[in-house]
């Protein structure tokens, strides 16, 4: 620091991970709290952060409040390390709190996620912190705070077995395709935030500590490790995930999920994994897409050589459900009223 | 005048280090967590419980001393010094509960359950204990994988059915940090507490 003397600014110094020490103490109550009490949304202070509501707010205040210096940090954004909402929290931590920060899935020992849960099975060391715009599963039924609470504290959840049969009674199915409501431990109905329901099977005996964090809303709420998450359904209309026609064109993974990518304007598209850290991990094994790079010692980008004009890609219709939106960045409360299906 | 034995020497990554600790403890009950400190508090406290204490305490949380900690003045006021917490002589409003003497400990009924539709609002109890010793009590519930073995000791007469008293009040109850030497264990109110 030359700037004594100078006249100019002096370098601006964070608190380790930028919260100051009372804040952190008032979230690590709150997540202590609520890994007492599995699915239970514990109300907590959330405070303004340098970056506006629906980036998630909520999932860096629950970071910045666990992390330590001997922590690895991977954070995704639907699923893609590299996209801005991912690139920007990442390097928010590298530069308040001089964490290392990876890509790899199996070096992290805090994941923060946007929407998706890694297809890399996690380990009991690591803990997955996720993003949550709007955390009260029955908000859309019942807008009223003071009602859900209690419809929380009676157990009493009939309004959500009610939409999802007006799903079945309007489509023939559930049409729930994303933040579809699980039951924790057996007595809360949680919002496992917007992930495809493609995801829900992971979070139930999960190893891994799984912390979500809203920030607009302020609510923290958890899964502990090795805890039955069980997705809400019926006995003749069973909870059953999306499928997918093809493989992952650039890796040929299958039981992953998959990106809609529109190659053209002539309905050119293709589907390729969500989950880049993973795909990018099986182009480098030698596993080959019918859309990937064909020779090895190429250069491996997550989507090398696309070419915009390619056309006539055989159509690859997914099966009933998939969410194939695409939409990273931001949570504006919009984002979810769509798509849920007939909300009474 | 007493001295005042000292803080953590580094407040901010001791914290973290001491909080991680506990937030294990409690999302794996009943297997013990390393917790290590440097911590030298006025007896009958313990390092590691002051730990927890200077780590999860400030002016938000009203802390309830047991009789034993309650006696030695230099207790409360390192902890009031330390962490600026409203030191109070009702259970039922402590956010913290500090126990030197687990075998004569209140029953659980005396501190804070929450309601129904805030039970946050509840006490958790730091029970300052010798030693763990793996059997005794069986645990399962959220964070157990099946079913395992627990002990701790000294524990009260009858414990396994005061936790299952307090495990019928979920969501509501109280929870458990058991602090032993340079570890430290989780019972949550959603453990479902057994005899071995």
């Amino acid at each position: 620091m030359t700037s004594h003397h100078t006249g100019e600014m002096p370098a601006i110094r964070y608190n380790f991970a930028y919260l100051d020490e009372q804040t952190k103490r008032m979230i690590r109550r709150a997540i202590l709290k609520a890994i007492a009490i599995p699915g239970y949304q514990v109300p907590f202070a959330a405070r303004e952060m340098p970056m506006p509501y629906g980036w998630g707010t909520g999932g860096v205040q629950v970071t910045a409040a666990v992390l330590g210096p001997h922590d690895v940090l991977k954070v995704i954004d639907q699923g893609a390390d590299d996209t801005t909402n991912a690139v920007a929290i990442r390097g928010f931590f590298e530069k308040t709190a001089g964490v290392a920060t990876t890509t790899a899935t199996a070096e992290a020992t805090i994941i923060q996620t946007r929407h998706r849960i890694p297809e890399t099975p996690l380990g009991e060391e690591q803990i997955l912190v996720y993003q949550v715009p709007i955390p009260e599963p029955l908000r859309f039924l019942e807008p009223r705070e003071t009602e859900t609470r209690q419809l929380h504290a009676l157990e009493e959840y009939g309004l959500m077995h009610v939409k999802l049969y007006e799903d079945i009674a309007r489509h023939g199915h559930i049409a729930t395709t994303y933040a579809y409501p699980v039951e924790v431990a057996g007595r809360y109905v949680m919002d496992p935030s917007p992930i495809p329901k493609f995801d829900n099977p992971k979070m139930d005996d999960c190893p891994a500590l799984q912390l979500f964090g809203a920030g607009r809303e302020k609510r923290i709420y958890a899964i502990p490790p090795h805890t039955r998450v069980r997705s809400l359904d019926f006995e003749d209309h069973p909870f059953a995930v999306q499928r997918f026609a093809k493989p992952c064109a650039l890796c040929a993974a299958s039981g992953v999920y998959l990106d809609e990518v529109i190659l053209d304007d002539r309905g050119g598209r293709m589907f390729v994994c969500s989950d880049t850290d993973y795909c990018a991990g099986r182009q480098a094994q030698g596993h080959r897409g019918e859309m990937a790079a064909p020779a090895a010692g190429q250069a491996l980008d997550v989507m090398p050589g696309l070419d915009p004009g390619i056309h006539g890609v055989p159509p690859v219709l997914p099966a009933q459900g998939v969410d194939g939106r695409d939409k990273p960045g931001h949570d504006g409360v919009s984002d979810r009223v769509g798509g849920a299906g007939g909300m009474p | 005048m007493q001295e005042l034995a000292r803080g953590f020497a580094d407040p901010v990554l001791e914290a973290q280090d001491v909080f991680r600790a506990a937030m294990r403890a409690l999302s794996r009950p009943g297997r013990p967590q390393r917790l290590v400190t440097e911590l030298a508090p006025p007896a009958p406290l313990t390092p590691e419980a002051a730990a927890l204490a200077l780590a999860l305490c400030d002016y938000e949380t009203p802390v309830f001393l047991d009789a034993t900690l309650a006696a030695e003045r230099a207790v409360g006021d390192f902890l009031a010094f330390h962490t600026g917490a409203p030191i109070t002589a009702d259970p039922g409003e402590a956010r913290f509960a500090f126990i030197s003497n687990p075998l004569e400990m209140l029953d659980f009924s005396a501190f804070a359950p929450g309601s129904p539709e805030f039970p946050d609002a509840s006490t958790t109890l730091v029970l300052q204990i010798t030693g763990f010793t793996g059997r005794g009590l069986s645990l399962e519930g959220p964070g157990i994988k099946g079913r395992i073995g627990f002990g701790a000791a000294p524990l009260p007469a009858g414990f396994a059915a005061r936790m299952a008293a307090n495990r019928a009040l979920f969501p509501r109850g109280v929870d458990l940090l058991l602090a032993g030497a340079g570890e430290v264990a989780g019972l949550p109110r959603s453990t479902i507490v057994g005899e071995d």
